[in-house]
């Protein structure tokens, strides 16, 4: 701030090649501090001597410029833009062609934190050439190289579906699927992260990891003791497991429901998120699916989420794929409230306190809106009669009028835990389907009861 | 009136007659559409039947869908037990690697504090003559070598040193002074010189000269001074060290531009001259002519090396 920057800036063309080393590390200290001085740094038109006469200098100057040019980026994606359109982006391949691994390093680091932001700078860092030499990086023995290149590749695929496919044919995917057994829990992080990143975009590609074996492997990966690689591992299957049926199919085969139920029983907090979703996914595509799911004891887990998460998307998510397996026969539905799901459901609905988030409220709404409506089993309707709200009631009314003119036992039962006396006092416009539904069950008992 | 009635009554009998004819094939047709709607239901009936069981048999089949339900437990039980194995393994890895860290820990905590270990006459810190046994950091401590200073060294920084570069947080090492022999080391066999005078060397004191122990404060030093700025100022020569007279020559005498030398001023760059001929002018009608037989080896002068890339 107190033009610094202009003072360091003659001594980057210095003779002494210590002295620029030096100087470019306190420039890429202080860009590393704080936005409003890498800004400076990039008006002081301090890019171009920088990378000016790169390929020539020793590797330690080579680590120093790619530290200062990642500083910089990180920040924003203007001030990434701004180091692409300074050519910045030849010199790093110039330096990722180098053979120190270190030198690599920096450059790598700093091609993912310009890849990051948007998918205009992804695609110019794949203009560039950088992914074939990020593969090569990733054979490497180091392991903070490793990391580093799997986390580029990542950052470069999550944008759209081309990126990842030049990363495809780049052949990353059989690299990143060897080392996934790697004992190294940072390196497992990224890898999971770069392969689901890849697998998100289509079922192609999705198959195609699929295709590189992972299979069994990655189940390991959910029973990691580091947090992380349990959420990232349960990111890719999920990835895997929402696009087709065939792939939900094969996910159920290989025991992969069973281990994401056991990752969301041991973790707490976000880290279920992705393996919620897995369940809902795969629940989603088919009943036989879903009965699966079922069978591996899943609604237990997703029942603990609901109750114990605090934070509202984790419980909406909880919810919406609880509602994906109830909602396809009365079979599942049955099992779904057998487990007690229904009145803790309805308990968060009604609950004053989570009102803000309309969100979470709808999906619990179309949740319970799509198991009632599959649900003949009465024992556990009962209970909700006495607290629903007027737009649940309605289902759940439904359903006891849809069972009960068939079933004389639970209408014996009806009577007795004085449902017969609740439907009396729910108060309906004639003409409306509460109505009909109210008059049906009426029908069903003789006169003096129902007085 | 009669003949209207005459009419109606043939027309009577005429449709009458019209009607009995086609009465057999009206009735033929009613027969056979309740005969077709009787088949219809009857086959509608048989294919109930039959699509009732295809699906169950196959398309929804009950029992397969049990079958793989349970092939799916059994596998996920399997699954299960193996990654709870590997868990399991996991562990175990790690409180191995804690433990062999902390038995580490111990024995150089032990090397360090060698000196409290007890000796005849006074018991040490763990020794203490209450306990019907010595503790076990005493056993340790009996056990180990003494930790010297000279051996604390810095493991190597070399595999950091990579890692710590791209966040440059350390500066580059430098490498530090050499490790000193102990003095009472025995000599080791060889050329080696005796360890104490090698230290009495490295030690010796340093005996500064007159002038650099003078300091700069001192009277004589700023009456030095004084002269010397003195010299500095009023020099005698000025150029003290001006080149030898005879280079001066060369420099002297001017040589001017070729561009501008020619004759008549300056001639267009590129321009070639040629010797002219007359031939009214010649005496005989022939050109000039050499008169004798060119020496070969004279022939070759100036030819034998290209000049500027002309053929020789």
């Amino acid at each position: 701030n107190s033009g610094v920057v202009c003072l360091l800036r003659p001594l980057l063309l210095d003779v002494v090649p210590s002295i620029r080393q030096t100087t470019a590390l306190a420039l890429g200290r202080l860009a590393d501090y704080d936005m409003d001085l890498a800004e400076a740094v990039v008006r002081a038109g301090i890019l171009p001597q920088l990378i000016c006469a790169l390929p020539e200098e020793n590797r330690y100057y080579k680590k120093t410029a790619a530290f200062v040019l990642r500083a910089i980026a990180k920040h924003s994606p203007q001030l990434a833009q701004a180091i692409v359109q300074c050519g910045a982006l030849e010199m790093l391949v110039i330096c990722l062609e180098d053979f120190d691994p270190g030198v690599k390093e920096g450059a790598s680091w700093a091609f993912g934190y310009i890849a990051r932001h948007n998918p205009e700078l992804s695609q110019a860092v794949v203009d560039a050439g950088a992914v074939p030499l990020l593969v090569l990086c990733i054979q490497e023995p180091e392991i903070a190289l490793k990391r580093i290149a799997a986390s580029t590749l990542s950052d470069i695929s999550k944008h759209s579906p081309e990126l990842a496919q030049t990363v495809v044919d780049a052949g990353a995917i059989a690299h990143l699927a060897q080392m996934i057994p790697n004992p190294d829990a940072k390196l497992k992080r990224q890898v999971l992260s770069a392969l689901s990143q890849i697998a998100k975009h289509s079922v192609d590609l999705a198959e195609l990891v699929v295709e590189a074996e992972i299979f069994p492997v990655v189940l390991t990966c959910l029973k990691d003791s580091d947090e992380y690689v349990k959420k990232n591992g349960a990111t890719l299957i999920r990835e895997i497991a929402k696009h087709t049926p065939e792939l939900s199919q094969f996910i159920v085969n290989s025991g992969g429901v069973a281990a994401v139920i056991d990752c969301i029983g041991s973790c707490r907090g976000t880290v279920r998120l992705p393996g919620i979703m897995t369940l809902g996914y795969v629940a989603a595509h088919s009943e036989n699916l879903s009965m699966a799911v079922i069978v591996s004891k899943g609604i237990p887990p997703l029942c603990v989420c609901l109750i114990e998460e605090h934070e509202d998307h984790i419980k909406a998510a909880a919810a919406w794929a609880l509602g994906q397996i109830g909602r396809h026969t009365a079979e599942h539905a049955r099992h779904v409230a057998v487990a007690n799901v229904l009145p803790t459901l309805l308990d968060i609905y009604v609950d004053t306190r989570s009102s803000e988030d309309l969100k979470m409220k709808a999906s619990i709404l179309k949740a319970l809106k799509n198991i009632l409506q599959k649900c003949t089993y009465l024992p556990a309707l009962e209970p909700l009669l006495h607290e629903a709200p007027p737009n649940i009631l309605k289902h759940i009314i439904g359903q006891f009028s849809k069972v009960l003119p068939h079933d004389s036992k639970a209408r014996r039962l009806f009577v007795t835990t004085g449902g017969l006396k609740k439907v009396q006092e729910i108060k309906a416009e004639p003409g409306s389907l509460l109505q009909e539904y109210i008059n049906t069950i009426n029908n069903c008992y003789p006169e003096e009861i129902v007085r | 009136r009669r003949l209207s009635r005459m009419a109606t009554v043939i027309q009577k009998w005429w449709r009458g007659y019209l009607r009995r004819k086609h009465f057999r094939e009206i009735v033929e047709r009613a027969y056979f559409i309740k005969k077709l709607n009787f088949y219809n239901q009857m086959a509608v009936r048989i294919q109930k039947m039959w699509r009732g069981y295809y699906v169950r048999k196959y398309i929804h089949n009950f029992y397969a869908l049990k079958k793989y339900l349970k092939a799916v437990s059994v596998n996920n039980e399997l699954v299960r037990s193996e990654l709870q194995e590997y868990a399991d393994m996991k562990e175990n890895e790690d409180k191995m690697k804690d433990l062999e860290k902390k038995e580490k820990e111990k024995k150089h905590q032990a090397r360090k504090m060698h000196y409290l270990l007890s000796t005849e006459q006074i018991p040490g810190i763990y020794n203490s003559p209450f306990r019907k046994s010595p503790d076990p950091m005493e056993l340790l401590l009996r056990k180990s070598k003494p930790l010297s200073h000279r051996k604390q060294q810095v493991k190597s920084p070399f595999p950091y040193e990579l890692y710590d570069w791209p966040t440059c947080k350390k500066p580059p090492a430098f490498v530090t002074e050499l490790p000193l022999l102990p003095t009472d080391r025995q000599k080791p066999q060889g050329p080696f010189r005796d360890p104490a005078e090698v230290l009495w060397q490295r030690y010796k004191p340093l005996e500064p000269t007159l002038r650099v122990a003078e300091s700069s404060n001192s009277p004589p030093a700023k009456a030095r001074e004084e002269v010397r700025r003195e010299e500095w100022r009023n020099p005698i020569h000025d150029n003290e060290f001006p080149p030898f007279s005879s280079y001066r020559k060369n420099d002297e005498k001017y040589e001017p531009l070729l561009r501008r030398s020619g004759k008549y001023g300056q001639e267009a760059y590129g321009t070639k001259h040629f010797r002219e001929v007359y031939p009214k002018k010649w005496i005989a009608d022939k050109d000039f002519e050499t008169l004798f037989s060119s020496i070969v080896l004279f022939e070759k002068f100036g030819k034998t090396y290209s000049s500027t890339g002309q053929i020789v």
